[in-house]
């Protein structure tokens, strides 16, 4: 990552008070992204992603605790006040959700949701704002964007209704645009279809994007770096190329691995991940993918690996004993 | 196909919605043999679901026939169809919405063998015991406990222990792993495929993801709004598809490699209302080599290649 990160992520810690103990969702996370750039995070569920991005838009619950820093172009978001957060999140920081059910509001039209978010943040006036409004619902691609003004959000698609989504989040030209799991309900055809839109907006805005997912195969193709967190920790990071080329986390070898292939024959068994991920209100001592790493050894059990750099200085991997090069 | 199991003949479901009909299934045919996997696919809303439990009896289809081990199921009622499912049973895909979260593991186990008369309490423990160890769970550690304190892995190796608690013939496993996890998901397809193999069973697998279905299936028929484009065997049909809306969805799955540049827009518009399905082939309307053959006629399902039928005017490979 160069210097001139429009975001950056320092030493980012989220912890949540539970019945059973506290619960450390991201633990210590360093992450940038830059202008034009997209950052893919790829994690299983409970692996602390969502929390991360949650985070970043400074959203957490309540009780969450937050440590660290989150740098946005040029501010220290944990240091703003509410208001001047509120008109940064709308503008310059964008974000679209897995479902878009839980960002749209079903008692109001298409039309109201966007015409308010352009009023309100870029100062348009009611007629200049319908205008935008059908600019935008046309560039995202939904067919007959003046009459979807008027309609609700129960009346459209999965699809559609994560279209509406996508422009509200683009309304104002965000500067980043954080896509938690944007595809992940809906259908694999949708799901190309969305991905190409956001690939699309963000190379014409230059906009820096982050990709959240559980699917590294979204991530392959679609994203200039990837990090992949386990058990609230990033454990690989690379460009997204070099990452596929030379897996060094035994976790990203196993993940990739347990993927069924389209090209593998029916019914070849599926190298699976033993065991499930760490309960996160028991923290494992040493590495938390140990208790199901093939590779693992007594160090493992012992210490945890930082992240760190071995030959290149832009692949980090947190694991003692790391998938040798070339293999 | 001399021994099939299953046989499914013209299955017509229709569901009645504020006074329109959607035609969420509309002539299915086709016949699982003893011992296969057939892999059904489709987007949501294709009628994939509702054609699996059509087929179980659980939603009584408006005509066409089930024939299972050659007596028909539509024509069953009462005692007779009651006797019938404890031949086939049914795999769901959240399995932790699919236990009873007041009752025990072992009791939600158990509770088949209750319903088809199992009287003795020590033969139900020891058939639960055996079924829950097959699946890979400790039953001393899991018969006592409630399902909340099982992750959703865990809980779909208990919905599998309890389908599989009556030694069926025959199980519908709709979406087993989509609820799942990348890492819990190999673990639950090998399971199942293991479960097969050692109770000798035939599947009907419903999904929505093509590599998975790949993964366990012998051959694969491909849904869109209601009626099958396409069947054939798994390998022949995701190296040579022959509906275009085969190739369509191969071409969609994100590959996991950054050399594969992901082709742009595969997929124009999105699958019309089951309620207007459009006249003549129903995917046309997103189809690149429709022309007004398309929406004049029905495409019937034809051969294409040995085994490989495709409800297409101008398929993709030319008829054989």
């Amino acid at each position: 990552m160069t210097g001139q990160a429009l975001l950056s992520v320092e030493q980012v810690a989220v912890d949540l008070p539970t019945p059973r103990g506290n619960l450390r969702a991201v633990d210590r996370v360093d992450l940038g992204v830059g202008a034009g750039r997209t950052l893919g995070i790829v994690g299983e569920s409970g692996s602390g992603k969502t929390m991360l991005s949650r985070a970043i838009l400074q959203l957490l619950p309540k009780k969450a605790r937050l440590s660290g820093r989150v740098m946005f172009d040029g501010q220290d978001l944990g240091r703003l006040d509410p208001e001047r957060l509120r008109q940064l999140r709308g503008r310059s920081l964008a974000v679209v959700f897995q479902d878009p059910m839980t960002s749209l509001n079903p008692v109001l039209t298409i039309g109201t949701q966007l015409i308010e978010t352009l009023q309100e943040h870029l100062e348009l006036d009611a007629l200049a704002a319908k205008k935008r409004s059908v600019e935008l619902l046309a560039a995202v691609g939904i067919p007959a964007p003046e009459q979807r003004l008027r309609q609700y959000p129960h009346q459209l698609s999965g699809g559609m209704r994560q279209r509406v989504a996508i422009a509200i989040a683009l309304s104002c030209e965000p500067k980043l645009l954080i896509a938690d799991e944007p595809t992940t309900a809906l259908d694999v055809t949708i799901q190309a279809q969305i991905l190409d839109l956001l690939a699309r907006e963000q190379r014409r805005r230059h906009m820096a994007m982050i990709l959240i997912t559980h699917d590294l195969g979204v991530v392959a193709g679609r994203t200039d770096e990837v990090a992949v967190m386990y058990a609230g920790r990033v454990v690989e990071r690379a460009p997204t190329r070099a990452l596929f080329k030379k897996m060094r986390m035994p976790y990203t070898e196993a993940l990739l691995a347990a993927l069924p292939k389209i090209d593998a024959a029916p019914h070849t068994p599926l190298p699976a991940i033993s065991g499930r991920p760490p309960d996160p209100t028991r923290p494992v001592q040493g590495c938390s993918f140990s208790p199901r790493c093939r590779y693992a050894v007594d160090q493992c059990q012992r210490e945890k690996p930082l992240l760190s750099a071995a030959e290149s200085p832009d692949h980090q991997f947190a694991c003692f004993h790391p998938i040798e090069a070339g293999v | 196909m001399s021994a099939s199991l299953l046989s499914v003949e013209n299955l017509v479901v229709e569901y009645a919605v504020g006074g329109k009909t959607i035609h969420a299934v509309s002539g299915v045919s086709f016949e699982v043999a003893r011992g296969e996997t057939l892999g059904l696919v489709g987007e949501s809303g294709c009628g994939k679901s509702t054609l699996g439990r059509a087929v179980l009896q659980l939603r009584r289809p408006v005509s066409g026939h089930v024939m299972f081990d050659g007596e028909d199921l539509t024509a069953m009622q009462g005692d007779a169809l009651r006797r019938m499912r404890r031949r086939v049973q049914l795999i769901f895909q959240d399995p932790i919405a699919s236990l009873n979260p007041r009752r025990r593991i072992g009791d939600i186990i158990a509770e088949p063998l209750v319903i088809a008369g199992v009287k003795d309490p020590g033969k139900r423990q020891q058939l639960v015991c055996e079924v829950l160890s097959a699946v890979g769970l400790d039953p001393a550690l899991v018969i006592g406990r409630l399902p909340h304190e099982f992750s959703g892995g865990q809980c779909q190796r208990i919905c599998i222990a309890r389908a599989l608690v009556l030694k069926p013939e025959f199980i519908v496993c709709d979406e087993p792993v989509s609820a799942l996890d990348v890492s819990i998901r190999a673990q639950i397809l090998n399971l199942l495929e293991a479960m097969k193999a050692r109770f000798g069973l035939t599947l009907l697998f419903i999904a929505h993801d093509l590599a998975v279905v790949k993964a366990v299936s012998d051959r694969v028929a491909v849904m869109y709004l209601g009626r099958l484009c396409e069947v054939g065997p798994s390998e022949q049909l995701f190296v040579r598809p022959a509906h275009p809306y085969t190739a369509l969805l191969i071409e969609a799955i994100p590959v996991p490699d950054p050399d594969v540049r992901p082709a742009e827009s595969v997929a124009a518009g999105e699958p019309p209302s089951p309620m207007a399905p459009p006249s003549g082939c129903r995917f046309r309307t997103r189809c690149p080599r429709a022309d007004n053959r398309c929406s004049d006629e029905v495409p019937e399902l034809r051969a294409v290649a040995p085994g490989q039928f495709a409800a297409c005017h101008h398929p993709l490979i030319p008829s054989a």
